[in-house]
């Protein structure tokens, strides 16, 4: 086993086989639905292991699509600045496929991330090589492509598969919108079982966390439920 | 009271007004339609003002802002400049002043000079044409039109000054059929190019600079020994003298270069500097002035002819290694290395293949290039076979020692993202890879442009912002708000009913109205909003809630958070 990237939350890391992301290992995030706001929290999901990926070894990510809707100030506010990365947009997923195989196997980068709508067990399971070879996390976002169908339907060779969902977020004394929050599930690990868990979101470096005690929680969500009234 | 009459018939003096005895048009007879002829025809700064014309409606000019006219006449030279020519001057900043660097013959004409400033340019003529001077523009043409001397016409040519170029016609002459015949092409060849030229072929730098400037003729050549006679009636300052020297000169009394000729040395270099000495020895040829010629830069070229014609791909790649390994000697003897490479293949039917590879920073990785090249392999069309194969390196940078990383602390070497940069361009595309680089714009839409891949560009402000933008905003229906600044509490978006649970806001953002007049008042109220199901959204509203100028009060989704 290589070296990890540990999330930094206990609670995460002890159930994660190796105590973290494989460095040299493909990992899947999807969206819970369809939606586009789960999509935003599943792309920022990915951004924040790509942005803790580059400052742990202060090289770039490359981040392969085929329809550029990104929006970069956005990206930068999850911790990639726009110095540490670069796109490359492409036509269809096949090269987007080959770009990321491209990147992992040339192992000068911090993450390779991928958003694609389709891949199938081959094409996972080159990547996961060139992965290995290159010694590169790969982080590839799927997107959806039918209603009802889940993207991690499709059998895949990845290390970990990850699907989230945005939740409701911190509450805070006051008028406005608190931390977000995260439901992240891991529907499927190599060498382990898989959890859900409630998490706050990104902060400016990546960083997710584990939200406050629920007891303070559920008074302040009384509260929030009081003045949305 | 008297009727007015509005015609009091033919009348020798013209109605108006303005009648004064011994004025132009009454002379001789003239009547005014051909004093209106005569006027017409004469260029337009030598045209009487106003004042002595006679009024009309306008006021006449200030008596004195011509005043200075007759005596400029002198430095008209050749043709008079064409009608309707408003005079042009070149201006350039100089400490605290606009300086006029260069003007037109019609404002030398006008007593405009170089080195005046441009207010009292502009006070004298009111209508000048003034535009700034690019010193940087003008060296760069000089250099360039000094590389074609040296490509087209003789082996040794530098620039001179900051107006001249110098030619070694010595042994070349002949190619161009003589001398004169030189020099009327160059002078040609200027003409077509806007630029008026001035020729001085002499046996020294010193005296075709000081002649080519300051004679009279624009081709003037000086047979040799002569330069003495040439030379003695033009003034010291052609001898290219300190502007110290010149002063020098003309407080003793020495106008003319005939002056200095017969001066004891000695005493000569006393009062002038014995730079100036030597700048008369180097225009009369006793000391020698060499010229530094510019050195075109030469396209590195490898080339290798085949035996055999070839048609295999194996047999192209390791030929394009062989005229790799070639290339990398020319360049690492010049320190550069490549940015773009084309490779020419000749074919036996006559035809020539065009191959183009270019690379995001100057390498000089043979294995690198080698796999650019072997990407693009399968685009040569062999035909009947390959015979002759040349490598061209049309754009090379300066590329210096690099530290080899991880050599002596033990640590992997990195890969270089630039060669990831390279291959991936050559699968997908030039265009595809880009990194996001900030524009100094509120407008979110505006705020980003693409870069080339490896720029670092510097972050954006930290106001909240979404991670993926709507490429155009959506409109939202149902949209219940309070005026003018609290978030909406419910709103629909693609047929969905969203209650909103929390909001932060406004922040507000004004139209960039240097760009349209559509957006000189318009405001946009930014909202992040959160509805019960947690998802998190970027709203405006068009309109800052008060004033209708601003908007029309319409809300649009632009973003969404995760």
């Amino acid at each position: 086993m290589g070296a990890v990237l540990p999330f930094g939350i206990e609670a995460v890391d002890t159930r994660l086989t190796g105590g973290g992301l494989a460095l040299g290992g493909l990992h899947e995030t999807t969206s819970a639905t369809p939606t586009l706001t789960d999509d935003a929290a599943a792309t920022l999901f990915a951004v924040g292991i790509a942005a803790r990926a580059a400052a742990l070894s202060g090289r770039r990510v490359l981040w392969a699509l085929t329809r550029f809707d990104l929006y970069a100030p956005g990206l930068e506010q999850a911790g990639l600045s726009p110095a540490t990365l670069f796109f490359a947009e492409v036509r269809e997923d096949k090269d987007v496929l080959a770009v990321m195989e491209d990147g992992l196997r040339h192992g000068g980068l911090a993450a390779v991330v991928g958003e694609v709508k389709r891949a199938d067990m081959v094409a996972t399971r080159r990547l996961q090589l060139a992965a290995m070879t290159g010694n590169t996390p790969a982080l590839l976002s799927r997107r959806w492509r039918r209603q009802g169908t889940c993207p991690l339907t499709e059998l895949s060779a990845a290390m970990t598969r990850w699907r989230i969902a945005c939740a409701p977020s911190t509450p805070l004394p006051a008028p406005g919108v608190g931390r977000p929050r995260w439901m992240v599930e891991l529907a499927r690990q190599r060498g382990g079982p898989g959890f859900t868990m409630e998490l706050e979101a990104c902060d400016d470096t990546g960083r997710l966390a584990l939200p406050a005690a629920s007891r303070d929680r559920a008074t302040a969500m009384a509260g929030a439920a009081a003045r949305a009234a | 009271m008297l009727p007015i009459d509005d015609d009091p018939g033919a009348c020798s003096v013209p109605r108006g007004g303005g009648w004064r005895p011994g004025a132009r048009w009454a002379q001789q007879g003239a009547t005014r339609a051909t004093v209106e002829e005569q006027v017409a025809a004469l260029p337009l700064h030598q045209r009487p003002p106003m004042r002595e014309l006679g009024r009309r409606s306008e006021a006449a000019d200030h008596p004195f802002k011509y005043s200075s006219l007759p005596g400029q006449h002198r430095a008209v030279s050749g043709p008079a400049p064409a009608m309707n020519l408003v005079p042009m001057v070149l201006a350039e900043q100089i400490g605290q002043r606009q300086v006029i660097a260069a003007a037109c013959p019609a404002a030398m004409a006008l007593g405009l000079t170089p080195g005046m400033a441009v207010t009292q340019a502009r006070a004298l003529i009111p209508d000048l044409d003034i535009r700034p001077a690019d010193r940087a523009a003008d060296a760069a043409l000089l250099a360039d039109l000094a590389l074609h001397a040296v490509r087209h016409w003789t082996p040794t040519a530098a620039v001179s000054g900051s107006d001249g170029l110098w030619l070694d016609l010595s042994g070349v002459a002949h190619l161009h059929g003589g001398e004169t015949r030189f020099c009327q092409r160059l002078v040609g060849f200027c003409r077509r190019f806007g630029l008026t030229a001035r020729v001085t072929v002499a046996s020294t730098p010193g005296a075709a600079h000081a002649l080519a400037r300051f004679g009279r003729d624009a081709i003037l050549l000086v047979p040799g020994g002569q330069e003495a006679q040439a030379l003695a009636p033009l003034p010291p300052a052609a001898l290219r003298l300190t502007p110290e020297a010149t002063a020098a000169a003309s407080r003793f009394g020495l106008d003319r270069i005939a002056d200095l000729l017969p001066l004891p040395r000695g005493p000569l270099a006393r009062r002038l500097g014995m730079a100036s000495v030597r700048r008369l020895d180097e225009a009369l040829g006793r000391v020698p002035e060499p010229i530094v010629p510019v050195v075109p830069e030469e396209t590195p070229v490898a080339k290798r002819r085949l035996l055999e014609p070839i048609g295999t791909a194996e047999a192209i790649e390791q030929v394009i290694a062989d005229l790799l390994a070639d290339m990398m000697l020319l360049l690492q003897a010049r320190r550069r290395g490549v940015r773009t490479l084309v490779l020419l293949l000749d074919r036996i039917d006559g035809s020539e293949q065009r191959l183009a590879i270019g690379t995001a920073r100057a390498t000089r990785d043979v294995v690198h290039l080698a796999r650019l090249f072997h990407l693009r392999i399968e685009r040569i069309d062999p035909g009947d076979g390959i015979e002759t194969m040349r490598l061209a390196a049309t754009r090379t940078d300066p590329l210096g020692a690099t530290a080899v990383a991880g050599d002596l602390t033990g640590e992997a070497a990195v890969p270089d993202v630039a060669t990831l940069v390279d291959q991936i361009a050559g699968r997908v595309g030039e265009a595809a890879l880009f990194t996001a680089a900030p524009v100094e714009s509120d407008v979110p839409e505006r705020a980003v442009r693409r870069a080339p891949p490896l720029a670092a560009p510097t972050g954006w402000p930290t106001w909240r912002r979404p991670v993926r933008l709507l490429s155009r905003p959506e409109p939202l229906t149902g949209v219940l708000a309070l005026l003018p600044d609290a978030p909406p509490r419910r709103f629909t978006w693609r047929g969905q009913v969203h209650a909103v649970l929390a909001g932060d806001g406004p922040e507000r953002i004004h139209g960039e109205w240097w760009r349209r007049d559509g957006e000189v008042w318009a405001v946009r109220d930014y909202f992040r909003v959160e509805d019960d199901t947690g998802a998190r959204f970027w709203l405006f509203r068009r309109g800052d809630g008060v004033d209708a100028a601003t908007g029309d009060l319409s809300w649009y989704l632009h973003g969404l958070f995760g």
